[in-house]
């Protein structure tokens, strides 16, 4: 079983999200920073266009070829003296991560930042089994504190502000002075890596995810800005990479290629401060690294992908860039989407993972304004995934009824031009009178969606073809 | 008008204009308007008997009667030498996604093709096509403009409708804050999660009201219609209308959501 969802409530999730107005602030930091900086640094980079048309075609070579990459690289991690374990599901994933803490003999487990593990819930997992875990990426110890999900891919707590992060800490760190001035943020960050430190240096296991993992090498790869990964893989004895399948490529150069693709288009950056690679144990010419090494790959709804028309999502890098310049996402944050992955690539891949009969509102739930497909780095069609799953819906009679009716009427004079013409021709002259006083409708009965929030405009009243016959056709038509 | 025959196109192409269902019921006036830049440009212009095409169907899943009203449409304009509409929606609806309807039947893929490849948004058509560089048009006053998503994105419509609009006479383009920016309509959106639309057209209305032109313009006539029913729900006195409508010279009649008596200045 996968991490519990609330995305059958979307609508009263996003209605919630509209009326938060500390969200709401919180959002707009969304809409400005991530935006320019990413739009920055593309237009720095003069091949960035062509760069993501090659990450594209690194991902969708390796989609194709997974078998052979996922045996190529399991033999390279064997080679350097890891594991490789794999899990079908989550709840494979979790028995494999739990027996290996307790072979470990481990009380505390740290985490670096790891979208996986929050999909296959290891976090309560490890607790109700007695072992600690403690996220050390910051937005991630802070949700952790306050029991939440992400609400974005990369900026877990994007939907907080520095006020309710200083009351968290105030809550849980009772062994500091009460009377402590925490009003700077940097004053919340220089808390949380004092705390951290002491939970580095105790933890038993530290649990990773995967940006890449590499088949030609048998190496995993996390990018991070504070750090604190390094410190995860590196102290504890014993390193859990977490990955999915679909985070293989093939070899080194093409790691280098999509790197520069990935945090461009996240955070605007060349590269992120940290980009580490871990192959294997600690060698015995190594200073440091864990004495044990291991990788456990978790499919859990990936392969049922491969080979349908949502392969593609395979192709996600994660870097949060549709999320970031999405007009539905900025309205309503991460939360309302209700499970692991907001934003459009989660209104794609949620459905995958947990059926789109629990997920039906989040593929709906768009414009298809295409901006998301016009930044994802490596060219995900997402409105188009988007509209497949709408597609299945339809196929599976999971569009709601009055939807359904409506667009059998609607098709019903649309595909006969001559009624069409007749029938459009009377709503609208009715419409065109009733609405002749104001111009508008401040509420229509068949559209009180629209009016509660805007007027509807009242149409001129004789229809363009109504018109156009009469005045160019006359006789002829 | 200055008309310069490129290679391949007739002198006096033939146009069928693909009014589009919301002008066709809505806002005729647009229509007549695209008529005229047309047969300014040097067109033969027809509107053959139509409805839709097909978009509400499509965006629903419901991909059977998509292809059914996207057969339709095929059958009506296949016989023009381009197909034109004052959306780019509905442009991009026929350009971009009647091929993909019709992936496993080759018959109908070809017609589709075929058709997708004479197909244009207006203003587009009228700049990259006809090659027009100046409309006969006068506007008094200052307009902001709005980026439709399909027609900038689907079809790259950008700087087509600014660099006609800049040859009007009297008119001042004032740019909004993220004019690319989705203004909230999205076909059934709308309805389906009004919440959501109402908040993001909330954003557009700031922005619009912002960028303190009296006049709004786009090339779509749904997110016209959204907008300006927003921006009159709030009490804005800014008008809107299609750009089409400035273009052609063509502003007599009332801006969108405004009554006959009621038009203001």
């Amino acid at each position: 079983m996968n991490v519990h969802s609330t995305s059958p409530e979307f609508k009263q999730n996003a209605a919630r999200a509209l009326n938060d107005s500390q969200l709401q602030k919180a959002l707009g930091n969304v809409k400005q920073g991530f935006i320019d900086k990413r739009r920055m640094a593309a237009d720095k980079l003069p091949e960035f266009e062509a760069l993501r048309d090659s990450a594209r075609d690194i991902k969708n070579h390796t989609l194709e070829h997974l078998d052979l990459y996922l045996e190529a690289y399991e033999e390279k991690v064997k080679a350097s003296g890891g594991h490789v374990h794999f899990a079908r599901d989550a709840a494979e994933a979790r028995d494999i991560i739990l027996t290996i803490c307790r072979e470990a003999g481990a009380k505390t487990v740290t985490k670096g930042k790891s979208m996986i593990s929050e999909e296959i819930g290891i976090n309560h997992h490890l607790e109700a089994h007695g072992i600690r875990p403690v996220e050390t990426d910051l937005g991630e110890y802070i949700i952790q504190l306050r029991n939440e999900l992400p609400s974005h891919i990369i900026a877990p707590a994007v939907h907080l502000n520095a006020t309710q992060v200083e009351e968290d800490f105030r809550r849980v760190h009772t062994h500091l002075d009460a009377k402590r001035d925490l009003s700077e943020p940097v004053q919340l960050l220089t808390e949380a890596r004092a705390v951290l430190r002491e939970r580095f240096l105790a933890a038993d296991v530290g649990i990773t995810g995967a940006n890449f993992l590499v088949a030609e090498t048998g190496t995993s790869i996390i990018v991070t800005n504070e750090g604190n990964g390094d410190l995860t893989q590196i102290l504890p004895k014993t390193h859990i990479v977490l990955a999915s399948l679909e985070k293989l490529v093939p070899t080194l150069e093409d790691v280098s290629q999509l790197l520069r693709v990935l945090a461009r288009s996240a955070t605007g950056q060349e590269l992120s401060v940290y980009t580490t690679f871990s192959t294997g144990p600690r060698r015995s010419t190594d200073a440091d690294g864990p004495e044990n090494y291991h990788v456990v790959l978790i499919d859990n709804g990936r392969s049922a992908m491969l080979g349908t028309s949502f392969e593609e999502m395979l192709r996600c890098i994660r870097c949060g860039a549709c999320m970031n310049h999405c007009p539905v996402y900025h309205a309503v944050g991460g939360h309302a989407y209700g499970w692991v992955y907001p934003g459009p690539m989660g209104a794609v891949l949620t459905p995958s993972l947990i059926g789109v009969d629990k997920a039906g509102h989040l593929p709906n739930a768009s414009t298809f304004c295409g901006r998301c497909e016009s930044v994802c780095p490596v060219r995900i069609p997402l409105p188009k995934l988007m509209r497949h799953w709408r597609e299945r819906e339809f196929e599976r009679h999971l569009t709601p009824a009055t939807v359904r009716s409506g667009l059998q009427f609607w098709g019903f004079f649309a595909k006969r031009p001559a009624l069409y013409r007749l029938a459009t021709r009377a709503a609208m002259g009715a419409l065109a009178l009733a609405g002749r006083q104001r111009g508008r409708f401040s509420w229509l009965p068949m559209a009180k969606g629209w009016t509660k929030y805007r007027d509807f405009p009242a149409p001129q009243g004789e229809t363009f073809q109504a018109r156009w016959k009469r005045e160019r056709k006359g006789a002829s038509a | 008008m200055n008309v310069q025959p490129s290679s391949g196109r007739p002198v006096k192409p033939r146009v069928g204009l693909f009014v589009t269902c919301l002008v066709d019921l809505m806002r005729p006036s647009v229509g007549f308007a695209a008529v005229k830049l047309l047969e300014d440009a040097g067109c033969i212009v027809d509107a053959p008997v139509q409805t839709c095409c097909g978009q509400p169907a499509y965006n629903s899943g419901d991909r059977g009667t998509t292809r059914d009203l996207a057969m339709q449409v095929i059958n009506a304009f296949h016989g023009y030498d381009y197909v034109v509409a004052p959306s780019g929606s509905c442009a991009g609806m026929i350009k971009a996604h009647y091929p993909e309807l019709f992936e496993e039947d080759p018959n109908w893929r070809a017609k589709a093709d075929a058709l997708a490849i004479k197909t244009y948004e207006l203003t587009s058509f009228l700049v990259d096509v006809m090659k027009v560089t100046k409309v006969d048009a006068s506007f008094d006053g200052s307009v902001t403009y709005h980026d439709s998503c399909s027609g900038l994105r689907e079809l790259k419509v950008r700087n087509q409708p600014r660099k006609l609009l800049a040859s009007v006479d009297g008119l001042t383009l004032v740019e909004m804050k993220d004019s690319d920016v989705c203004c909230g309509f999205g076909g059934t959106f709308a309805v389906k999660y009004s919440d959501i639309s109402g908040a993001i057209v909330d954003a557009k209305a700031k922005n619009i009201e912002a960028a303190e032109a009296p006049t709004l313009l786009a090339g779509d006539l749904g997110c016209l219609m959204n907008m300006a029913g927003k921006l009159s729900r709030d009490g804005k006195p800014i008008q809107v209308r299609h750009v089409a409508e400035v273009l052609a010279g063509m502003t007599d009649d009332p801006p969108i959501g405004v009554a006959k008596a009621e038009t203001v200045k």
